[in-house]
This record gives C-alpha cells, structure tokens and sequence, in this order.
C-alpha cells in the first residue's frame, strides 16, 4: 500500500500551482445542489463544446506538465459557490469576472468574448437589485464582500473531485504535521485554545471534548462526523461535503489523531446523494493516493473512513440516536451518561462532530490556535456559516465571523427583504428565524444584538446548525410555529412520553388556534406543556422543540391573542379565519363567481359589484380562480 | 411454511447477494435494507423475515428499523418518487400550492400516495438542503429548483411523455 510524506504533498502541490499558473483562463462552474437545479450541467457541456468550436486549447484535468497547460484554458467544476439565488454562477480566473444566471446559449459569447478577448460581458453581471449597481466579480459583488469566507474558502474555487487540487491549497499539510510532529495531546490543547465550539447545534468546545475522549483508555476509538443536517433551512453541512470533501476529511484524520481513533465514520443523509457521492470519491482518491489507510504519512498509525448513508430520521441528528443507527438499530437516543467520549461507537470511545467543526480543524492546526482566535466575540470564537433563505434578496451560504449582527447579515449581505410578489421592500422585515425547529425567532428589536452562542441562548433563540430564514411581514407566526411543531411531532422517536405525547398536544392546541377553536386558557396551557416537555425530554430534539412556539408566544403575543379574540389574522395565512370580500371597486358584475360557488353564497346583480356571504362561504378559493379582475380579496 | 429448497433459493437470491456483500452482518441492517429496497422497490415482509432469520435476529426487530425510519416503506412505491420539500424556506415560499398540484395533477392524497399506475408516490419531505431555490421539490436524484404550480405540471407532463413514449 502506497503512503504519502510531507516531501510527496509539496511536490504535488508545486507542480499543480505551476501548472495552474500557466494557463490563460480558469472556467469554473458552480455545481452545486443549487446550481445544478438551476441547469449549470448543461452550461458546463455547453462551454466544453463551445472552447473546442472555437479552437482554443482546453483540459479539464489539470496536467502537471506546465508546458502542456500553457495558454490553454481550463474548465471545471466547482462545489457550492454560495451565491444560489443567482446560480448558474460561472467564474472566470484570473481576472475574477463572475457571471450570473449563465444559460447554454450564453456559452459561445462567453468563450468568445471573455476567455479569448478579454471582454466583459455586462448582461451577464451581477446587478444589485437595491441601487441598480453592476458588480464585475466576487470582489465587488456586496454579497461576497461582506463575508469573511474561511471554512467555505476553497468550497466554490476547487474542483471537488480533483485531490491534487486541493492539495495545491496546501490541504493535507495540517494532516500531517498533526500526525508526524505533534503529540495527541498538542493536537487537543491547540483546539481548546483556538475557541473552537460545536457548529452543530450544542456549542460545546470541540477541543474539550477531544481531551475527555483521548484520555479514556481503550483498544479501539471512533471519529464520527455527523452529516446528518436534518434541520430544515439549513445546508452548509451539505455544500461543505459536496464542495470540498477532502477538508472534511482532513479534519476527521486531525480528529483522530487526538484521540487515537483509527476508524471512522461520515454520517450522511440520505436525501444529499451528491455529497454521499462526493464523500466516498473523496475517500478512495485519499486512499489512493496513500493518505489514509495504514501506515498514515508514515506514522505507522491506521485510518480508515466509512460512509454511512442515513434512512431518513431527523432525530438521528442527535449523537447516540446516530451511533445507534450505524450499529444497525432504530435511531433512538440514550440517556446520557454515560457520554460517547466513554462508550460510544460499538461501546467504544468516540468523538462525534459535525461537518462544520471538522472542516475548521485543518484550518485552525494549520494557521495556528491564535488565528482562528481573532475572528467572533470573547465567548465564540471564529467564523459562523449560515444559510440564509426565505424572503430575502440574496439567498445562499454565507460565512461571517460570530458577533456579525442580523442587520448586516440581512440588508447588507442578503440585500433586504422581499415581499411575496418578489420585490425589495424597506418595511417588510418581520422576523428571523434561526435555528430551525430548536430555534426561535429574532425580530426588529434584535437588529443589532451580536449574533454568538451566548446572546442568542439569552434570546430564547440558538445559533443550531445556522439556518436563518427571513420572514416578511406577510407571514403568519402562528402558522410558522405550527410548522416547526408540526415537524418535531412527525419526527420525535416515541422513546420518551414528554416529547412524544407534549409534541402532539402543542400541535392540537396550536390548530385550535388556527382553526378559531381556542381561548385564551388554550395559550396558558400551550405554555405550560412548552416548558414541560422542554424540562422533561430526554435528549436535545424533545428538550428544543417547544422553542419556537414559546419564542413566538414571548414575541409575537398580540398575534396570538388577535387570532383567539377576534378569531383574525391580518396576514390572512390561516385559511378558517379568513375575510373573504369582494372588491367593489375592481369587481365588474360578470357573475363568473357567482356561477362557480359551490354553496350559493356570492349574490349580486349582473354588471354590478357582487357580494359574499360570509355565514354561506366554506373559503373554497373558486371564487377567487374565477375571477379574472382579482377583485375577490383575502386569499 | 414448507417451500421447496431450491425454489425459495431462487426467489431470494438477490437479497441473499445483498446480504454476502454486506458480510451478513447486523451492523450493517440500514445499508442491507437500502440495497433491497433499491431492487425490489420497497420491503415485501417475506423478505424481511429472510434477512432476520440470515442475520438471526428476531424479526420484530428487523420490522422495528424498517418501520422506523421514514425511507423505508413496506408497500410498494410507484418508478417516479417525487419528494416536495416542505422544509421551513420551502413552506414560507409556498410549498404547500405546490404540493396541492402535484395532489390535484397526480390524483393522490398524502394517504393513498401512489398512482395506480405505480408511476408516480407523491412525499411531503422536510428539507432537501437546497433552501436558496425554494419551492424545491425532487424527482428521484434530480433536484428542480424554484417550482411554480405551471413549471410542476410541466415537469410531470414531460415524463408522462416520455413514459408513454417507452410503451410505443
């Protein structure tokens, strides 16, 4: 079996970055999950045929041979490049010119212009939509600008299939001088130093839990990375795997080594078939090239890397439900302690982090603890990378160091809000909701807290995984509750009573709510089941799940009691408390309403305004498809 | 039951396959029962029993995976399985009209969510990680991004064509 040295990496890496160098343009595509939605395979095929009509010299495996590449053009493809609202994003090196929403057609322009004659085009610029700005590539471009892109920094530039190239990034390095000149625990001191905390949900000091784990004696240790990113609104976990897999690796090795682990496993969901593709790529090519396997960087240490595909649990996001689900059993977690630096994996110690954590390990031991330290707030330390979603302009990954605040994040870097028929509007922010399902909601108020582990627990929110959806003010809160209560019952595992019967009663109360069934005891007891399940469950899913109800009780009160009293809600989502009128003054009397009601409650004379009945009307929306005027209000 | 050796043989090779590759071990029920259900397209309770009686396990406890998580299904699923994402940014976009037409186009109900034709099961899923394009929704391993009502007909219509193609 092959075994990589220190002498081996720096060779590959020099002759990559020279060859790299030498080429005339770089084409990168963007293929991620977004982008391929949005068709960027096609415009990848497309700039392939179109270099080669034109005659221009092009590979797509970099060869080492600097000679070979000079002049040439090179295209690949790029894991997540963050910026999905915008995707198909195609970028172009040296000079960094990024064009947006790339079709095919686009392709032979592009080849013609750009890569043989130095041309931008514009059309195909990035256009910020608050001022009408054009923006000529990631550096110009608000978005990326603002953003401090360290655990996502190579995600979006490599190709993610190609480990030469990121070796050229000097990745593996930390690696091995984790295994070959420090000692296991150096490794664990130089994360405890560096602040590192758990970007899974927890916040616990990664570095801590290392320690605990390497001192445990034991003849057998496991690394799990949990890739199980369940929540719903966030997909870093995902873009990291599928972008830059070998970092994650990387950090799983680091993890390892602390500990004397030489097993471990990548957890991941099954419903991210490309970065379970990618990951297990990653790995053979690893293997391949003698990195892992069993004489690593010739430590005379073992490391072997599994992929372990998940079957569908959200709650096997929590550790021991996980270990249990590779152990081949249902997904249910176990009380703790015993912890799994104890008796984890097949009842052996075991360090589990996730994604997010682990892709920072190579950076931090690399860099050095101090580095990573300048970045985020006295408490947490370095970067955060949140998916920023929903009602906002610029949706996507993004990365920004800990104590960034949530104006930044959704008017500077997310270019503000959007109301429902997609235009930026200066009023419309109404809340944020991070966290997902554990989370709770942050508004106006909360503008310009620092976000960080600590300011948003004393928020009733948490930082979780990072998910940040922007609501407008055009969203129910009560409906946005209900959803995330909604998605713990479906998904709580029935092991303990608090979680598996509190889940459900929140959710019928919070449906009598919406439905006009409640008063005002229905909110006294939907709290008071809140804090019983929240004090009773056993692990973090149950213990969490109320947070989002409470969060919007606490900040949202008067909603709720407009929904109980007056049985209204004025952002018109819950469909029993609707008002549906008809507009007199968009209404013509066509009749076409009246003929399709299917309970005979809309009357009126012909070409006069018609009316609703309200006592009659069973809210069907008819009415509403019929009408060509969008005269029948409400829906 | 008494079968015929050599026939129940011939009925369960292909798990008895799935099985020797994942060495018959127990750890590896979730991966064994991914691959079967790759094959036969869902988890038949004959089969079941087999993989608990080859690993010795009870089979209560092979039912008790199968049934716990949400992949897995004991009836059979239609060749196109179609999964809504009706995750948080997904839901404020409006998910919910669009899992209204692929009910409405397809003739399904989330209870009853296979086409008789088993062409097509319809899902409501939680996240598909691709929150930046929402309303998301995915068809076997192709994602499409962005889904209005118009776009979900026009996608179901074109492998409804392409299916009827295949049987001319």
């Amino acid at each position: 079996m092959k075994t990589m040295n220190k002498a081996t990496l720096e060779k590959i890496r020099d002759e990559y970055k020279s060859a790299s160098g030498a080429v005339s343009k770089r084409i990168i595509v963007c293929a991620g999950t977004g982008c391929i939605a949005n068709g960027s395979l096609a415009v990848y095929d497309a700039l392939k045929e179109a270099v080669e009509k034109s005659g221009a010299s092009l590979f797509v495996e970099l060869e080492l041979d600097q000679h070979d590449c000079k002049d040439k053009v090179h295209l690949s493809n790029s894991g997540c490049q963050g910026f999905c609202a915008q995707g198909p994003l195609v970028n172009i090196l040296p000079d960094e010119t990024m064009y947006v929403k790339v079709k095919p057609e686009d392709a032979l322009e592009i080849i013609q212009k750009t890569v043989l004659n130095n041309e931008v085009i514009d059309r195909l610029l990035y256009v910020n939509p608050a001022n009408g700005e054009q923006s000529r590539g990631q550096l110009d471009i608000p978005f990326y600008k603002l953003q401090n892109r360290l655990v996502l920094g190579e995600c979006g530039h490599v190709d993610p299939e190609n480990i030469r190239e990121y070796i050229s990034h000097n990745g593996y390095f930390a690696a091995e001088k984790s295994y070959n000149t420090m000692t296991d625990e150096q490794v664990c001191d130089t994360i405890l130093e560096s602040g590192l905390r758990g970007r899974g949900g927890g916040g616990f000091p990664t570095g801590r839990k290392w320690h605990l784990t390497r001192v445990v004696e034991a003849d057998k240790k496991y690394v799990i990375c949990n890739g199980d990113e369940g929540d719903p609104g966030a997909f870093m976990d995902r873009s990291l795997m599928e972008g830059n897999p070998h970092r994650v690796i990387e950090g799983m090795m680091i993890a390892a080594r602390a500990i004397n682990a030489d097993e471990g496993y990548v957890y991941v969901r099954l419903e991210y078939p490309l970065a379970v593709k990618r990951m297990r790529k990653a790995i053979e090519d690893a293997l391949e090239a003698g990195i892992l396997g069993d004489n690593v960087f010739g430590s005379g240490r073992t490391m072997h890397i599994h992929v372990m595909e998940g079957a569908g649990a959200f709650v096997c996001g929590e550790e021991t439900a996980l270990m249990a689900s590779i152990e081949g059993k249902r997904g249910m977690p176990m009380p703790k302690p015993p912890f799994p630096a104890e008796c984890g994996l097949f009842e052996k110690p075991t360090v589990i982090n996730n994604v997010e954590t682990l892709a920072a390990v190579p950076l931090i031991v690399r860099n050095g603890a101090a580095w990573f330290n300048q970045y985020g707030t006295a408490t947490s330390k370095g970067t955060k990378t949140f998916a920023l979603t929903g009602h906002v302009a610029n949706t996507g990954l993004i990365e920004v160091p800990f104590g960034t605040t949530l104006r930044e994040i959704v008017f500077n870097i997310g270019g503000g809000v959007m109301d429902n028929d997609g235009k930026i509007s200066s009023k419309g922010f109404k809340a944020v909701q991070i966290g997902g399902p554990s989370g709770g909601c942050l508004t106006v108020e909360d503008m310009d807290l620092p976000l960080d582990y600590d300011n948003l627990i004393a928020k009733g929110a948490m930082v979780g995984s990072g998910g940040l959806v922007v609501m407008n003010q055009e969203s129910c809160m009560i409906q946005i509750a209900r959803f995330f209560m909604n998605f713990t019952q479906n998904e709580s595992c029935g092991k303990c009573l608090p979680c598996r019967e509190g889940t459900k009663q929140m959710l019928a109360l919070l449906d009598d709510i919406i439905e006009g069934n409640a008063t005002m005891k229905t909110m006294d007891l939907l709290e008071e089941v809140g804090h019983v399940v929240k004090k009773a469950s056993l692990c973090g899913l149950g213990k969490t799940a109320p947070s989002p109800v409470l969060s919007t009780i606490a900040k949202f009160r008067e909603e709720y009691v407009e929904h109980i009293e007056r049985k209204h809600c004025s952002t018109n989502n819950c469909k029993a408390l609707m008002d549906i009128t008809i507009d007199a003054e968009k209404c013509i009397g066509c009749t076409a309403c009246a003929r399709k009601c299917p309970v005979n409650a809309i009357s009126g004379e012909k070409k006069k305004p018609h009316s609703i009945d309200p006592a009659l009307c069973i809210k069907c929306g008819e009415c509403h498809k019929a009408c060509k005027f969008n005269a029948v209000m409400g829906f | 039951m008494k079968t015929e050796p050599n026939k129940s043989l011939r009925q369960f090779q292909q798990v008895h396959e799935i099985l020797e590759a994942n060495g018959n071990n127990k750890a590896r029920l979730i991966p064994i029962l991914q691959q079967v259900q790759e094959a036969y397209r869902f988890l038949p309770p004959q089969v079941l029993t087999y993989i608990a009686t080859a690993l010795g396990m009870p089979i209560a406890e092979v039912y008790g995976v199968a049934t716990f998580y949400a992949h897995f299904t004991l009836e059979a699923k239609g060749k196109y399985v179609i999964k809504a994402c009706d995750g948080t940014a997904c839901h404020v976009k409006g998910s919910s009209k669009l899992l209204d037409t692929l009910y409405d186009t397809l003739k399904v109900t989330p209870k009853k969510n296979t086409t008789d034709d088993m062409m097509f099961t319809v899902e409501a899923v939680s996240c598909l990680g691709a929150c930046g394009l929402a309303p998301v929704m995915m068809v076997n391993d192709k994602v499409y991004g962005e889904v209005s009502s118009d776009r979900c007909r026009e996608i179901l219509k074109a492998i409804m064509e392409e299916e009827s193609v295949v049987k001319e």
